[in-house]
């Protein structure tokens, strides 16, 4: 195996040992890089040159013998929706094209104190709205495991990367399962955290009620690393919450004995793939093996989560891109007549259309005479789904369902119909919708080899319950070591 | 719930600050049409007595001690304005002279 197909926590013990370098490693990653990006498409701007700095650095710490982070030296892909100093943050879009943040979002402090080498921003949806990362208003991401289909979305590139080992991990964002699911169909490890778990300080704002960031990763022990690294409260952020973070590399214990686990039946309802069913029915039997009980529970709320979903994200998206107005940042319209034809002409010029939609159905929804029919109803439902999850999480301890109702499709397969593009996130959204951490394993492939993913779903701020179960899966397992032929 | 039409649209994207031309503005009734029909699935459901969750956590307003810090330069904030003019943001003219 070369270099950058191995995980963080093994390249850690090769670098502490000082067997490899990071700056070898770095050319490993970039050397793939070369090989397959042209076809996958997965970045969107590469940091070669501040990588390859940032390696050294590392390699230098590991010389003098320091104290060094389990995440020195490792090269990480990050979401071009999270603010890096200096270095160009586009959204997907176009409104944001030319945009240098002058600061770091508090994720990428924390990542840069542990030494991590960035490998460069990866493509999304337009302001993470999506599912396919089709809606990017720069390039299309292809999933490494059929060229031909989509990565998922919206963190798409992020999970692309990470399969197509062009980077060892990632960072990505969750608002509906825009982590859950594009990990799910690149055969991945990717993770929501609980709601306030993570900063958001300069992750460009979508939905700001439902909006984390999340790892992608090539397993479980590596998420629990990057976890350790981007979690916790932050002054910058006052949606970010007070509670103690543990080590979580603790919680990576394979013992499932005695663990409940429910399997709501509403999510093996109708439109489900029947062969990601039955994958996903045979990993939850795995875990009856493993010694864990398994009973069949109800979340019957689950059906109203996409339309909560398309309110409540619109309305929050319509409030807070209402900031690109071509004044302070980004694209500006050419000669406006006036300022008003000015903010028309930069966001009509500088949004896509998926961004457009949604803008226009949140303002509907906040609009006067509309605002209880559509934004409270929403706001109640929300509620009863939460309430769901409540009920649930008194008598399991962890909910498995699959994350996504089929394996990847085909580019352009759902371009024309928006409706059966959110649909794509309807075993994503109740868990956003509650909070939760969430999540999605490799559980198997398809006939047509496409990666299958389980999600699954604990209490707020129990990711160690969530972890433990995750990895115990992992190691009586061997999904997750299943890799694309690219 | 209600649905909208082309008035609608236009209504709309002007109080969001978007201008369609008329082929763009059908196009959006006829979906928005679809997902707000998709939507009106909501009022299956007696919400009568359920009380909104605009947040999961219960958060109380959070404060922080008034201390001075130090904030971005002024060059690095105006370093991604369109049109920076004389350390502030050029914007076009606002007061008609005429």
């Amino acid at each position: 195996m070369s270099l950058n197909q191995l995980t963080a926590h093994e390249l850690h013990e090769k670098l502490k040992a000082r067997e490899i370098t990071s700056v070898e490693l770095t050319e490993s990653v970039y050397g793939r890089i070369d090989a397959v990006e042209p076809q996958v498409k997965g970045y969107l701007t590469l940091t070669k040159d501040i990588a390859l700095k940032q390696a050294q650095k590392a390699d230098e710490g590991f010389v003098n013998g320091d104290d060094m982070s389990p995440l020195a030296g490792i090269p990480i892909a990050i979401k071009d929706v999270i603010c890096t100093k200096d270095v160009k943050t586009t959204c997907a879009s176009k409104i944001l094209s030319n945009f240098v943040p002058p600061y770091d979002a508090t994720v990428m402090t924390k990542l840069n104190q542990q030494g991590i080498v960035m490998v460069g921003k990866t493509n999304m949806d337009e302001f993470a709205m999506g599912s396919s990362t089709e809606n990017s208003a720069y390039q299309i991401t292809h999933n490494p495991w059929n060229l031909d289909t989509i990565p998922g979305g919206s963190s798409g590139g992020s999970a692309a990367v990470v399969s197509a080992d062009t980077a060892i991990c990632s960072l990505g964002s969750d608002t509906g399962g825009s982590i859950r699911q594009p990990a799910a169909l690149c055969g991945v490890v990717g993770m929501k955290p609980t709601y306030g778990r993570v900063s958001r300080y300069g992750l460009i704002a979508f939905a700001s009620s439902l909006d984390q960031i999340g790892p992608f990763t090539k397993d479980v022990t590596d998420c629990a690393l990057v976890l350790n690294a981007i979690c916790g409260n932050d002054e910058m952020d006052s949606t970010a919450v007070d509670v103690q973070v543990p080590d979580f590399t603790q919680a990576l214990i394979n013992d499932i004995k005695g663990l409940k686990i429910g399997v709501p039946k509403e999510y093996f309802a109708e439109g489900i793939d029947t062969e990601v069913a039955e994958i996903v029915n045979e990993a939850i039997s795995e875990f009856e093996k493993l010694g864990a009980t398994v009973e069949e529970i109800s979340l019957p709320h689950t059906e109203y989560a996409i339309a909560t979903y398309y309110i409540l994200a619109p309305a929050e998206a319509s409030a807070n891109l209402a900031r690109y107005d071509g004044v302070r940042y980004g694209y500006r319209a050419d000669e406006p007549a006036n300022m008003i034809d000015m903010y028309k002409k930069t966001r009509s010029e500088g949004f896509g259309e998926e961004v457009k939609r949604r803008i226009m159905l949140g303002t509907f929804a906040l609009s006067a005479g509309y605002q209880d029919a559509y934004y409270k109803k929403a706001q109640k439902v929300r509620t009863l789904i939460r309430s769901d999850f409540d009920k649930a999480f008194e008598k399991v301890d962890i909910i498995a369902t699959p994350t996504s109702p089929t394996p990847a499709f085909r580019i352009g397969e759902r371009t024309a119909d928006p409706l059966q593009m959110y649909l794509c996130d309807v075993m994503t959204t109740p868990a956003s919708h509650a909070g939760l951490p969430g999540i999605s394993l490799p559980c198997g492939l398809v006939e047509s080899g496409l990666p299958v993913g389980l999600q699954l779903l604990a209490a707020p701020f129990d990711e160690e319950t969530l972890l433990r179960t995750a990895f115990t899966f992992e190691q009586n397992t061997e999904h997750h070591l299943q890799r694309p032929k690219l | 719930m209600a649905t909208i039409d082309t008035d609608g649209v236009s209504h709309v994207a002007n109080l969001a600050r978007l201008e369609f031309n008329d082929t763009e503005t059908q196009e959006f009734t006829e979906t928005l049409a679809r997902i707000l029909d998709y939507i009106g699935k909501l009022d299956e459901l007696d919400t009568e007595n359920v009380e909104p969750t605009s947040h999961i956590h219960p958060l109380q307003n959070i404060t922080k001690a008034d201390v001075v810090k130090p904030s971005l330069p002024r060059d690095e904030v105006l370093s991604n304005a369109p049109e920076p003019e004389e350390g502030f943001f050029g914007v076009p003219r606002v007061i008609d002279t005429d």
